[in-house]
């Protein structure tokens, strides 16, 4: 049902309102998660919802999905007053979402998970599948087990599921995180054809670029408050980013590497097995990382690029027959275990902070000693705490972490805290050669920028940094060369400053062959 | 020697039934994400009431209602623990399977040293006329012909209907079956009470048929296996159902052996049906994709909704 916007005049009740919500406030304990927040959406509107990690887009999202519950405030729909007690109500309401992380089961077909929302006989269901994507340009398999599917797959799967039960609002958290460039570009193409139908549609994100490009309003929330209502095609990233962060984005400007010819992490046709039958094995991957370079590698996640950190930080060793596939400072290591390795001067800053990077339940002090134990904090096999605790707390100094003191727990600290303090660590070991895995990934813009600057640092001082990430905008600023991974595979490395966000973006998708390679060589 | 194979392969569907019983209910309990290790102890306790209600009322029936209504309340205490309580599975599971245990042995202390009477075994007309096969597939008791339909139901159930689909996906991520208007809880209890039932069954078929004389520590171990079998026969009612009746036939064979006065020592005897049930259904679920597939992903995690 559209009504024009015409109507509205001289009604009161605002009858183009498709969801209105009026001082929506929830808090868990003591964290007040969403405060006082209020939003209007009328049919058709493609509305932003623009945030940092943790301001409190996510549990808004659920308030309006019926997830979970206000504990104040209304929420309108269609004018009037509505509970949306549970995700089953917003459905009927005509409410449709898309999760960040997918909200599909793994071990049966496309069709049968989407019968758990749309009822009817499964045939019949696999043809409005089919019929559906035809119409959106969302190619869909329905007898395809899920498990199977890429990212991309499975989110047109979400969307598909969305739009078979004809919503009148959807929900998209994030949609964005997965996909290459190209991929964004048709799923713009697709969200514009549903706005054109009078579909309203909920965007979530925190890239300023998308948002302009695409949304017709935007709500900006930080700390769980509305900090404005505005016109994002009116803005400039700078100036959404302000009201995002309360501040002016802290810029950094780098120079430009002068790494010598020395190799300082070379990788040589290195193919695995995994043992996990869903995950992807290496293939023959190959890479060099000068001394002095920041070396970069894109793609999209669940290329490989988990196996590629195990196999490098030593988490996973090879057969002593194989030990040369890797090689650090000239020297095969390929069979040694992570602490070895480390011996030898590598470092490794995981992608998952608690768990891997960090002990949760440990205090700082302790964490500190995971890898700096060689840093004077044992003696004759007994921890000297005074030691230990002087370098963490210089690591919390230098490093400008915010916590309780270095002997709070690791798992008190927000992600972004957490990392600073783990790069800090990292630095003090003065290693030769860092693998760093999504350093910046979920952490507030001003941890992030430091985290990068400390990089670039570390770089100008000789450091050899291999940097895995998903974060396109990322590569670009500060690394020196970089190379793509794609279904286990590695693309030939190209020049940061002589390709583009696109050619990386084909080469996501695996288009990639020896035109790069001499590309690379003619720059050289 | 045909005799006695035909003794073997006869006797393997009844040794076998009370393992199977247990094994199907702890595989849907375990489908929908739940792990229930009390089944040793609900096999023992609806044993014995089962035992001392047949006893008292003269009718194998009742006797099986009130197993299986005993397997239902001590699951339904493992329940209320695990999804009211969001106690730890495997903590709840012991402690209420050492109750059952407890239970049992106090229980089955008046009656120690009583006999029942069996129940008939039906000669299926015609086909029992049919030589070997006659005798050993088609004159079993109604129970073992239960058990074999019970088998094929619960395959049935669990990949033919949408409620099937629904216990396995709660399964797999309970939170998400949340968010897309699933009950997980309500789930989860069914299958934990569906789980007792059948122990109920199993530990009633053990006391008042297999073998019909109370002795204290009557299950002896067989909630175990059936809890075993569900593992190394990767979740999948048909290759469970194939490691009971091994289990069942092997450990015939032994006994076989002995009595036409073959030497092999009995401590082998008696430890070759683990080893050989262990070994097949090892070389079964070498394909680790297919365990990977059919699995419980979120297999022993306490679920609690979002608020």
């Amino acid at each position: 049902m559209l009504i024009s916007p015409g109507s509205a005049a001289g009604s009161g009740a605002q009858p183009e309102s498709l969801l209105r919500l009026e001082g929506i406030t929830k808090s868990y304990g003591s964290l007040i998660a969403n405060d006082k927040i209020d939003i209007h959406i009328r049919p058709g509107e493609i509305h932003a919802v623009l945030g940092e990690n943790g301001a409190g887009k996510s549990t808004l999202m659920k308030i309006i999905f019926g997830v979970t519950q206000p504990n104040a405030g209304t929420i309108y729909w269609k004018g009037r007053p509505t509970e949306i007690s549970s995700p089953a109500r917003a459905r009927a309401l005509g409410i449709g979402m898309v999760f960040q992380h997918f909200s599909l089961f793994e071990t049966i077909t496309v069709a049968e998970n989407i019968s758990f929302t749309v009822p009817g006989d499964i045939r019949d269901l696999s043809r409005r599948i089919r019929a559906a994507s035809e119409t959106f340009g969302l190619a869909v398999e329905p007898d395809a087990l899920v498990y199977k599917l890429s990212v991309g797959e499975r989110q047109r799967v979400e969307l598909v599921r969305c739009l078979l039960q004809e919503p009148s609002l959807l929900i998209l958290d994030e949609p964005t995180s997965v996909l290459t460039p190209q991929a964004v570009e048709k799923l713009f193409v697709t969200l514009r054809m549903l706005s054109d139908k009078g579909i309203a549609i909920l965007y979530i994100s925190h890239k300023l670029e998308e948002i302009r490009a695409l949304c017709h309003s935007a709500t900006i929330l930080r700390h769980g408050q509305v900090t404005g209502h505005v016109d994002p095609r009116e803005e400039t990233s700078r100036s959404l980013a302000k009201m995002m962060i309360g501040r002016d984005i802290p810029r950094s400007t780098h120079a430009e590497a002068k790494p010598d010819a020395k190799i300082a992490l070379r990788v040589s046709g290195l193919s695995t097995r995994e043992r996990d039958p869903h995950a992807v094995n290496l293939k023959g991957v190959c890479l060099e990382v000068r001394r002095g370079e920041i070396f970069g590698i894109a793609g999209v996640s669940g290329n490989g690029q988990q196996a590629l950190s195990r196999f490098l930080s030593g988490e996973e060793t090879l057969p002593a027959a194989r030990k040369g596939e890797i090689e650090i400072l000239g020297d095969a290591v390929g069979h040694l275990g992570a602490a070895e390795r480390r011996r030898q001067g590598l470092s490794f800053i995981p992608e998952e902070r608690l768990g891997r990077g960090a002990a949760p339940g440990l205090s700082l002090n302790d964490n500190m000693l995971l890898t700096g134990h060689r840093l004077g904090m044992v003696a004759r096999g007994f921890i000297r705490k005074r030691v230990r605790d002087e370098h963490a707390e210089r690591c919390i100094r230098e490093m400008d972490v915010r916590c309780g003191g270095s002997g709070s727990n690791a798992s008190s600290l927000s992600g972004g805290n957490l990392q600073k303090f783990i790069v800090g660590r990292e630095m003090m070991l003065r290693p030769k050669v860092m693998v760093v895995a999504q350093p910046t990934w979920g952490i507030d813009i001003g941890a992030a920028t430091m985290v990068r600057q400390k990089l670039v640092d570390l770089r100008d001082a000789g450091v050899s940094i291999l940097l895995i990430s998903e974060e396109l905008e990322e590569l670009f600023e500060i690394s020196d060369r970089m190379a793509v991974m794609f279904e286990g595979r590695m693309s030939p490395p190209v020049h940061t400053r002589t390709t583009t966000p696109e050619r990386i973006g084909q080469m996501m998708v695996g288009v990639f062959d020896a035109r790069d390679e001499i590309a690379t060589e003619a720059a050289q | 020697m045909m005799d006695a194979l035909i003794f073997v392969l006869a006797g393997a569907f009844a040794t076998a039934t009370p393992l199977l019983f247990a094994a199907l209910g702890e595989l849907v309990v375990e489908k929908s994400g739940v792990l229930n290790l009390s089944v040793e102890g609900m096999m023992a306790l609806s044993a014995a009431i089962a035992f001392m209600v047949t006893l008292q009322s003269g009718s194998h029936l009742v006797g099986f209602i009130a197993g299986a209504a005993s397997g239902a309340l001590l699951s339904a205490v493992f329940a209320v623990l695990v999804l009211g309580f969001m106690a730890n599975q495997v903590a709840a599971g012991l402690a209420v399977g050492i109750l059952g245990l407890g239970l049992s042995s106090l229980l089955g202390r008046s009656f120690e040293g009583a006999t029942l009477l069996g129940i008939d075994k039906i000669a299926i007309p015609l086909l029992s006329e049919i030589p070997v096969l006659g005798k050993i597939l088609f004159t079993q008791d109604i129970v073992v012909y239960v058990g074999i339909a019970a088998t094929g139901l619960v395959a049935w159930f669990l990949y033919r209907t949408k409620a099937g689909l629904t216990l396995r996906v709660i399964g797999e991520n309970p939170n998400t079956a949340h968010a897309l208007g699933m009950r997980p809880v309500g789930v989860r209890f069914l299958a934990i009470l569906f789980g007792g039932v059948m122990a109920g069954f199993a530990g009633a078929y053990a006391s008042t048929v297999l073998t019909p004389l109370w002795s204290q520590d009557m299950i002896a171990g067989r909630g175990w296996i059936a809890v075993a079998l569900v593992v190394f026969g990767t979740w999948r009612p048909g290759r469970v159902a194939v490691g009971a009746y091994l289990f069942g036939a092997v450990s015939l064979l032994g006994l076989a052996l002995q009595a036409m006065g073959i030497g092999i020592p009995a401590q082998f005897m008696t430890c070759l049906p683990y080893v050989l049930t262990i070994v097949v259904l090892v070389a079964i679920s070498a394909d680790k994709v297919r365990v990977r597939l059919n699995a419980p992903a979120a297999l022993g995690e306490s679920y609690r909704a979002a608020s």
